[in-house]
């Protein structure tokens, strides 16, 4: 494991694997590693596990967030070789070799760690061999940075699908940047037929649809590099349709409505993060996943005079929340779908739910 | 909301003393509530019986009231003290109970007492099994089947719907005392019996089996404004059925999927929301079905525990105080995390490491006791270790309990590790049974080639944990067989968390040449940081654990920094008032301008919360682990005479490592271990010893026995506690002893010693600069030689030795301090026969009774002692050569019988004792009575008392007889006893020996008839009737006296208690009024009332 600053984190590899480069974070989640695995959220990122021991349970079909995994190298400070766990129907390292993800095993993940926090998040390579290769270096080098890079495009569906009954009283069109399963899961719970859309589909074909409501998801890289869905949030966030928005979703809508995003130190990846609701003064304990988030304050969003801020991060202080004065949109940066982490937040379907009913 | 205002004085509960269940733990959790109210300006007042902890240092609180913590003496505190509000949830089931009873007979109400941190109640729904059971059914949750039974034909009628096994669990009992398994009717109905007379409402739950289960738990904090985080998730390595205080258990739960966790973590926040624990924190248990994940609530207990201790100390999330925090009114948002400082308390803590704590068992002090583990507790102390991994975390958490195991070993013999044979089928049937040496079996059954899941099946153990353990044994193949040992080979050895012993053993070499092996390739542990966030944030705090790793966190101190080390897990013999000299003198140090560095693997006390000391590092108590952090630190010097025998057996390798011991040199350490140096050295000083002699073989032990005359004491050397320490008669029961308890041979010498029958003991502590040396106590043991004195009771001052023999005394033990070079504390015990004082033992390190002579004194030794070790004089510190004493104080021990089925009760010179209290009036019989009250042994006002003692008791006996029939009891007695006392004028009546018929002696305990038990035993075997006759005077909580000086305390107590009312007074105004009133010498007791007990 090297490091763009030139540091570098010896392992090793349980299985041989291509090298690879691509940002480097980690992640504090101490369960759900194949739900961050596969969560979209993580293209384009080697992700560091804070946990020291993972595969402990192994794997099992229903604990995924897309049909994959989407993280381009997984570092750890150990593997367990025999999982054992009711559900399990496999090994982590299997399971992980077989989508040719790397694994890269007894790193001081720990220090590699307090690295990323003290320095930033920053671009990685994971390659085998004794000593880090020119070759390597040259090529971590020459590597894309995270920022600008528009990641959304990759990790959207080519096309368009249907989940839930079709005779369900409400439906709901999801752009999907990347977005996670149990998202469209809770929405067929909530008794919601749902119709996910690529992100580069049109206003004009959403309003065609006829949605009760227009949820945006998740997803991977730099939300203002997504010029082409910030254009067509502007237009549909005219306040003829409750919207809401999650993780990349709410840094697209904080930008359509004239925003501007910025992109963390490190970012925000784990289940323990204490968000602040403006209204209540209630806290509550989400789950994160963002490398960028929209700038603003208690005073509000910079630029958008329509957003008013509802939740804070009360670690940073970041924005964790918006919502607009008068129309029915809103949307929060951390991920109430949890999956893994927490349920406190999960109300926000409901929240957003009942604004579909009252519209 | 910030604090609240309406409140100005709190009343705290301590647990009193350290029992099986409730121990150092709520030391460690009232200790942080103090600090926590202090630190937002309200006025403490304290209750708490046990004077070795730190909570009763009279420093802490504004009042510290060493007093009984029962109704009726809390009551008269409140009455005293009027205090605004009472915090319940810090002094365990004790505290909890005694303000339920107060909150229930209105003294609460009346005083205007507010009880925070929870309300009364949500203690009770979370109390009363089925209260609780019926809040879980309206969250939608499930327990296990089962109802409350208040009465044996109840029960028998719950268990046809629960079936066989059934899972006794008595209401409002702590540590599960009374709790068990019952596979049959007549177990059932005899456990449904004891269950019943142990709880204080005389209910017990009966449930539904989940033996083999996935035990968890989870600690829940919330405030009033209803934020809720989890602090730590807890796993159970042994399934349900085996106590979780004697389970293995590990931090963060390592075998649960994030939907599993999750579920838990939504139940348990919908359980304290229900349970309405408003402001605070509870533990939730759960069970969870390994086939199929379903997830039964076992229990919650509404207040701090033994598990949220353990979460503390493996988050750094401290849970005692912040839950005293949002007591007073705060939310967690408005809290700050104590280790990072810069984010708030309203978060949950994330591991990048791995915790594994391992419970510490004293059977063999209990060679009867049934050493099953069950749903009782049974264990007496707990280690905890640090590791990246579960595998070495573990290994070192075995090492740290310092038990023998240098990691995870077999024993030396397979009745080390409870088993008959190594064969598959013999371990099968071993492993089926829950005991503490299991996991050990389970290496066995690994090595005989017992499969995973067979060893899974029989012990229900999850695979996961027996995958863990099958890569150790296997690494320890490969390394065994590895041609040369290099950098890679023992780096992998280390980061799975071998020992250098345990390497050593594989490639049949020593400890040190594997150690320098080690050294020369440059290997060594780092050490990283608990900082609750996993590194994402940073951190302040140096809160440290070794690891062999890429990576170091700590800078070293230096030769500003004095390490100190700690006494490991607790254990009979080396409790918490060891504990209380390390934390004290850190915090002296600190004063001093020193660095102090606390090393301890003990997470239930003081000294490993991370803000007593300027670092802590949470290891083992070996010396790898030690000298590693010796060797990074660099320290100005080390302390090795605070922490019991634990930091003690390290001196000597410390030293040879040329490693700088502060305080007495360790030379003298060795003299006074030493048998011949020390035989020596009393010659020298002109001290008479009891005649003695050491042995290396059999033979040679009875040649010395002969030589000196029996009854002797043999005892191994090098022990603490009196370990394998008996009193034997003749040729043949030294014999005996060397086949059952204690190996001689030339490495393994014993100490053979004249025992002085019917001497008084006496016990003296005193602190020496170098120069001078100053006397803090001299104590009397209340039961006779013989009986260990940590099981005696004791008095400070003396009352019944003569004034020239406590001169005399005072006079050896300054001799020994000087001629020993002590430089701190020392401690002499010494035996009084015929008026002549002979010297049993030196000690020259903290003692058993430093916190006890510093509360009733009011100087506080063990600070002193830190003062004097970094060169500081007694005049400078301003000590005067007698410390004065106002009043009388009683220590009295306490057993741990009800919790180990099978005991016997009588008192011998292995000590058993796992707590103590203190009782401290103007009054011999007063402070005996208090010790009594707070030992749970209240005494009777009036009633009957049954006698049965052995002849040479007879005569000792009959005044104190006489006595009590003058008070108006009942006198009954046995045959012999019986004619005994009526040929000299004492009226009793005569009841039937247990072999005699019936009714018996059994009888009248079993039906109440008689309030006090004065039992010795029929020469020096038991006699099967008197066993008997204690047990039941045991369970059915009969008060009982095994000895005539005991009984005749107990006399004196009774008549205090019936002449007035006990009054309160707190340890700053008793040492207020020694300053004020200026003693000039310690004062003979008010109540030397009598004459002394005529020794036979």
């Amino acid at each position: 494991m090297l490091l763009e600053d030139g540091a570098w984190f010896p392992g090793t590899a349980p299985i041989p694997f291509e090298q690879t480069y691509a940002e480097v974070v980690f992640t504090t989640n101490l369960s759900g590693y194949q739900e961050v695995f596969t969560d979209p959220s993580y293209l384009g990122q080697i992700v560091v596990m804070t946990a020291p021991m993972i595969g402990n349970y192994g794997i099992n079909p229903e604990d995924v967030e897309s049909d994959r995994p989407r993280v381009a190298g997984v570092v750890v400070r150990e593997l367990s070789l025999k999982p054992s766990n009711w559900r399990s129907t496999g090994a982590l390292a299997d399971w992980l070799a077989e989508a040719r993800v790397p694994i890269v095993e007894d790193v001081d993940t720990r220090q590699l760690t307090r690295h990323i926090r003290s320095k930033g998040a920053m671009r990685g390579a994971v390659a085998q061999g004794e000593q880090p290769s020119d070759d390597v270096r040259a090529a971590l080098a020459a590597s894309p940075s995270m920022d600008g890079l528009d990641l959304a495009t990759h990790a959207t569906v080519a096309q368009q699908y249907r989940e839930g009954p079709a005779d369900a009283r409400r439906h709901i069109v999801a752009y999907d940047y990347g977005m996670k399963r149990n998202i469209v899961r809770l929405f067929v719970q909530h008794g919601c037929r749902v119709t996910i859309v690529p992100a580069a589909t049109s206003a004009a074909e959403v309003r065609e649809l006829e949605p009760d409501g227009l949820f945006l998801s998740n997803g991977p890289g730099d939300p203002a590099a997504v010029t082409y869905a910030i254009a067509t949030l502007r237009e549909l966030a005219d306040g003829t349709l409750p919207i809401f928005g999650i993780c990349l979703g709410h840094q697209l809508l904080g930008l359509a409505l004239g925003g501007e995003t910025v992109k963390l130190p490190y970012g925000h990846r784990g289940g323990n993060h204490p968000v602040r609701d403006l209204a209540t003064g209630q806290v509550l304990i989400t789950s994160q996943n963002h490398g960028f988030a929209v700038r603003g304050d208690t005073a509000g969003v910079p630029g958008a005079k329509a957003l008013e801020v509802t939740h804070l991060n009360l670690n940073d202080g970041t924005v964790e929340g918006v919502k607009h004065r008068e129309y029915p949109i809103f949307a929060v940066q951390y991920h109430p779908e949890a999956s893994p982490g927490p349920h406190d937040a999960q109300g926000h379907f409901q929240q957003f739910l009942q604004a579909l009913d009252t519209q | 909301m910030p604090k609240r205002t309406d409140l100005r004085r709190i009343l705290l509960l301590g647990s009193g003393p350290i029992v099986i269940g409730q121990a150092a733990e709520f030391d460690y959790s009232g200790t942080q509530a103090v600090k926590a109210l202090k630190e937002e300006g309200y006025a403490v007042v304290l209750v708490n019986s046990n004077p070795a902890t730190i909570m009763t240092d009279p420093e802490l609180a504004d009042r510290t009231y060493i007093e009984p913590v029962t109704p009726e003496w809390v009551r008269r505190v409140i009455e005293r003290e009027r205090p605004d509000a009472l915090l319940p949830t810090m002094g365990g089931q004790t505290a909890l109970n005694v303000a339920m009873a107060l909150a229930r007979d209105g003294t609460l109400a009346r005083h205007g007492v507010e009880l925070i941190g929870a309300n009364a109640r949500a203690i009770q729904m979370a109390e009363d099994r089925a209260e609780f059971a019926a809040a879980m059914r309206r969250i939608g949750l499930a327990t296990p089947v089962g109802r409350v039974a208040a009465s044996v034909a109840d029960a028998l009628t719950i268990v046809t719907e629960t079936g066989y096994p059934a899972i006794l669990r008595p209401s409002f009992t702590l540590g599960g005392t009374g709790g068990g398994v019952a596979y049959n009717r007549a177990e059932f109905e005899e456990l449904v019996e004891r269950a019943l007379d142990l709880s204080p409402v005389h209910t017990t739950l009966i449930e539904r089996s989940v033996l083999g289960w996935k035990e968890f738990e989870l600690e829940v904090m919330r405030d009033h404004r209803d934020n809720v985080v989890i602090v730590c998730s807890i796993e159970n390595v042994d399934p349900m059925g085996v106590h979780t205080g004697d389970s293995i258990t590990v931090a963060p739960a390592m075998t649960l999927t994030d939907r599993e966790y999750q579920r838990m973590r939504d139940a348990a926040i919908a359980i304290i929301r229900e349970i309405g624990v408003e402001a605070g924190g509870c533990n939730i248990q759960f069970a969870v079905n390994p086939a199929d994940g379903e997830m039964l609530v076992i229990e919650m207990n509404p207040r701090v525990s033994r598990s949220s201790a353990l979460a503390s100390k493996a988050t750094g999330f401290p849970i005692a105080r912040i839950g005293t925090k949002l007591a007073v009114g705060y939310t967690l948002d408005e809290l700050p995390n104590d280790i990072t400082r810069t984010t708030p308390a309203s978060f949950e803590p994330v591991l990048d490491y791995v915790v594994v704590k391992v419970p510490r068992f004293a059977f063999e002090k209990f060679p009867t006791a049934d050493f099953r583990l069950t749903t009782q507790m049974k264990s007496v102390g707990e280690a905890m270790a640090i590791g990246r991994t579960f595998k070495e975390a573990f290994q070192k958490g075995l090492r740290a309990l310092e038990a023998g195991r240098s990691g995870w070993t077999l024993g030396p013999t397979l009745a080390d590790d409870r088993v008959t044979s190594d064969s598959p089928e013999d371990l099968r049937v071993a492993l089926r049974t829950p005991t503490p040496e299991r996991v050990f079996q389970i290496k066995r059954a690994l090595l005989a080639g017992l499969p995973v899941e067979a060893i899974a099946e029989a012990t229900g153990i999850d695979p996961w944990f027996l995958y863990q353990m099958e890569e150790l044994i296997a690494a320890e193949r490969w390394f065994a067989g590895a041609r040369d040992i290099g950098p890679a080979e023992l780096r992998r050895m280390k980061r799975l968390g071998f020992s250098d012993r345990q390497l050593g053993e594989l490639r049949r070499t020593s400890e040190e040449a594997m150690r320098q092996r080690r050294w020369e390739l440059g290997i060594h542990p780092v050490y990283k940081t608990v900082d609750t966030c996993a590194g994402e944030f940073p951190s302040s705090t140096p809160y440290l654990y070794s690891t062999y790793d890429a990576e170091t966190e700590s800078e070293p101190f230096g030769e500003r920094g004095i390490i100190i080390l700690g006494s490991g897990p607790n254990r009979i013999g080396q409790g918490v008032e060891f504990d209380y000299c390390c934390v004290r003198a850190g915090l002296a140090f600190r004063d001093l301008g020193y660095r102090t560095i606390m090393i301890n693997s003990n997470p239930e006390t003081v000294s490993t919360d991370f803000d007593i000391s300027d670092k802590l590092y949470f290891e083992p108590l070996t010396f790898e682990d030690v000298i590693e952090i010796v060797r990074w630190e660099r320290p100005k010097g080390v302390v090795v005479q605070l922490g019991g025998q634990t930091p003690l057996r390290l001196t000597k390798p410390l030293e040879a490592a040329g490693v700088p011991i502060l305080g007495t040199p360790p030379d003298s350490i060795d003299i006074a271990e030493d048998r011949e140096r020390f035989e020596a050295l009393a010659r020298r000083l002109g001290i008479t010893q009891p005649a003695n002699g050491t042995a290396r073989s059999v033979e040679e032990a009875v040649r010395v026995a002969q030589r000196i005359g029996y009854p002797v004491l043999v005892r191994p050397s090098y022990v603490l506690g009196g370990r394998a320490m008996e009193i034997v008669y003749d040729d043949a029961s030294l014999r005996g002893y060397f086949e059952k308890a204690a190996r001689v041979a030339p490495e393994h010498p014993v100490l053979i010693d004249r025992f002085l029958e019917d001497a008084f003991e006496g016990d003296v502590d005193a602190i020496s600069d170098g120069r001078r040396v100053v006397i803090a106590g001299v104590m009397q043991h209340i039961e006779d030689a013989g009986v260990h004195s940590g099981d005696s009771a004791c008095v400070l001052p003396p009352y019944l030795i003569g004034d020239r023999q406590v001169e005399e005394m005072r006079r050896y033990t300054k001799a020994f301090a000087e001629a020993l070079g002590v430089v701190g504390l020392i401690n002499v015990q010494y035996a009084i026969k015929d008026g002549v004082v002979h010297v049993l033992e030196v000690n020259p390190r903290a003692s058993r009774t430093v916190p006890f002579v510093s509360k009733a004194t009011g100087v506080s030794l063990a600070k002193l002692a830190a003062a004097v070790m970094v060169g500081r004089t007694l005049d400078e510190l301003g000590l005067p050569d007698d410390l004065p004493l106002r009043g009388v104080a009683v220590k009295e021990a306490v057993f741990p019988f009800t919790k180990l089925p099978g005991v016997d009760t009588i008192l011998g010179p292995e000590m058993r004792s796992t707590g103590e209290v203190m009782g401290l009036a103007d009054s011999f019989g007063m402070a005996f009575a208090k010790a009594q009250i707070a030992a749970d042994g209240s005494l009777p006002l009036e009633g009957g008392i049954l006698v049965t003692v052995n002849d040479s008791d007879k005569p000792t006996v009959v005044p104190i007889v006489r006595r009590f029939h003058e008070m108006g009891f009942r006198i009954v007695a046995t045959e012999g006893t019986e004619k005994y006392l009526r040929a000299r004028g004492v009226p009793a009546e005569r009841v039937a020996k247990v072999h005699e018929g019936r009714p018996n002696a059994i009888d009248l305990i079993v039906s109440g008839d008689v309030q006090l038990l004065i039992n010795t035993p029929l020469g020096k075997f038991t006699q099967a009737d008197d066993y008997a006759i204690r047990r039941a005077a045991l369970v059915h909580r009969v008060p009982y006296t095994t000895t005539m000086s005991a009984a005749s305390a107990a006399c004196d107590a009774i008549i205090a208690l019936r002449s007035r009312t006990g009054s309160v007074r707190s340890l700053q105004e008793w040492h207020e009024r020694t300053r004020t009133e200026k003693q000039p010498h310690e004062a003979k007791p008010p109540t030397a009332s009598r004459a002394p007990v005529a020794k036979s």
